[in-house]
């Protein structure tokens, strides 16, 4: 009964006249549907000018017929992402973020265990959005969801690794911001010379490697 | 000096290089950006013979002026304004030549609030992500002009429009925004729908390139809770807590996670691009109310 790839329940939501929100149950139903789309582009099935990925939806914009579309993704058949796919990037980091005491106190172990954790952890990026090349990695499970600072802060430096809800982030270039920064990475994150112009894109998978002080 | 160039003499309130955008990265985090007035932007690049993918000069309100260092074919168009070459009045809307060195004034608009300014060859400078576009949301693009700035022009590709007249929308009394419900009508009450379809809201003096703002009656939520972040287009109407809706315009962000009530058709935005602070709002419902069952 298993052997056939799952066909994940999907919602298809109406958004103007071009475009169409697909929601999933989840963000790696919303993962598998995007590699699924991409694939699909890529060999000439689908013509659509924008896939947005995001925490459980995809976008579809600039679509020609999208009640057509509409009509026929719920029967798709989407296989589920493959466990190991490509390589994974690995980001250097320096864990010396301000913020590191308060996300220990949040998980509830000792602040020398935060970088141990969050270097441990292996990085998907689920999606881009904020700034360009300011992707939302997911992948640290089972520990509670980071809040955002109450008070942003009004510019936070390029290369600052943050914490907010399930993801981490790193920020592009200096902005304001309100997540949680426990480290600095010296990786571009964004250089519109460099295709992709974003070092981090949906579907990436990341590693934090810690660098000797 | 025959190089191809103007100097900003008067950068005005704001003017910004924009070009049709750079969709097509916004799975990346880059908004599309673009002329807010797509059809006013087209017109001018017509009028004075420039491929529609030319960059111009989209100013606000106040106009700018610029000293071409060679001599070029200009057109105004968007808001009504009045134009002079060297002080002398031109016509707006029409192509005009402007001699090299002479000082070409853009006025504050009479009506309306963005301007356009093409010149022959179109603003050349350097693309990111294929689009010349300044972007105010996140900063790609090039800054917005400043006094004294030089600017690289274009070689001039055909010859101006041969035109006696040339018909434009004026801008509108009451800005009329027709839109379709969802993806997240279901997130507020029937009677916020009701609000939105047959109440007045004004134009706020807080809108920008990245959205317009409006003012009115707030339309209350049927689900409380955060919305997980989802992706966004051109022209959503998205509704932040305190209930007022905003039209997403081209800087709009790629994701957010305020709920989206419905999408404006995107030919009824040029007339939201040209709506000045106290402009009624009326929104028109065309879709169905409530989305269909998933």
């Amino acid at each position: 009964m298993s052997v056939s790839p799952a066909r994940p329940r999907v919602k298809v939501l109406p958004m103007g006249e071009r475009a169409l929100l697909v929601e999933l149950a989840d963000g790696s139903a919303a993962e598998a549907l995007h590699a699924e789309l991409l694939r699909r582009r890529a060999a000439g099935e689908l013509t659509v000018r924008e896939i947005v990925p995001a925490a459980r939806t995809v976008l579809l914009d600039g679509l020609d017929a999208p009640e057509r579309l509409a009509a026929r993704l719920p029967s798709w058949e989407i296989p589920p992402l493959p466990p190991r796919a490509e390589d994974v990037l690995e980001l250097p980091v320096r864990y010396d973020g301000p913020d590191l005491a308060d996300v220990a106190a949040l998980w509830g172990v000792p602040v020398r265990e935060v970088p141990r954790i969050h270097a441990a952890a292996e990085f998907r990026v689920a999606f881009c959005g904020f700034a360009p090349g300011f992707g939302y990695l997911t992948g640290l499970g089972g520990l509670p969801d980071v809040p955002r600072r109450a008070t942003p802060r009004t510019t936070v430096p390029a290369g600052s690794v943050g914490l907010a809800g399930p993801y981490t982030g790193v920020y592009p270039r200096a902005s304001p911001g309100g997540w949680q920064l426990i480290g600095t990475t010296e990786a571009v994150l964004w250089d519109h010379a460099r295709v992709p112009a974003a070092l981090l894109t949906p579907g990436v998978r990341v590693r934090f490697v810690p660098e000797a002080r | 000096m025959t190089d191809r160039a103007f100097a900003v003499v008067r950068s005005g309130a704001l003017t910004t290089v924009q070009d049709e955008g750079r969709p097509g990265h916004a799975h990346l985090g880059v908004p599309r950006s673009g002329a807010l007035d797509r059809p006013a932007a087209a017109l001018v690049n017509r009028l004075v013979g420039n491929p529609p993918e030319a960059a111009v000069l989209e100013t606000t309100l106040n106009g700018c002026a610029v000293r071409p260092r060679c001599a070029v074919t200009v057109a105004v168009g968007g808001a009504p304004c009045p134009v002079t070459v060297d002080g002398r009045p031109v016509p707006w809307g029409m192509p005009v030549r402007v001699p090299a060195g002479a000082l070409l004034d853009v006025g504050t608009a009479v009506s309306g609030v963005r301007g356009y300014l093409a010149l022959s060859g179109g603003v050349a400078v350097e693309p990111v992500l294929g689009s010349r576009s300044t972007d105010l949301l996140s900063g790609l693009g090039p800054p917005p002009l400043a006094n004294g700035a030089v600017l690289p022009l274009g070689d001039a590709t055909a010859a101006h429009a041969r035109v006696d007249v040339v018909p434009h929308a004026a801008p509108p009394s009451e800005l009329v925004l027709r839109l379709t419900a969802g993806p997240r009508a279901d997130w507020f009450t029937p009677d916020a729908l009701r609000t939105l379809a047959t109440r007045a809201y004004r134009v706020s003096s807080a809108s920008n390139r990245i959205g317009l703002r409006t003012e009115g009656p707030p339309l209350d939520r049927a689900v409380s809770g955060e919305l997980p972040s989802e992706g966004m287009v051109l022209g959503a109407v998205q509704v932040p807590p305190d209930g007022r809706p905003v039209v997403f315009l081209a800087d709009h962000p790629t994701t957010g996670g305020y709920p989206v009530v419905g999408v404006v058709r995107p030919a009824d935005l040029a007339g939201a691009a040209q709506a000045v602070p106290g402009t009624r709002v009326r929104f028109v419902v065309t879709g169905a109310l409530t989305p269909p069952p998933g």
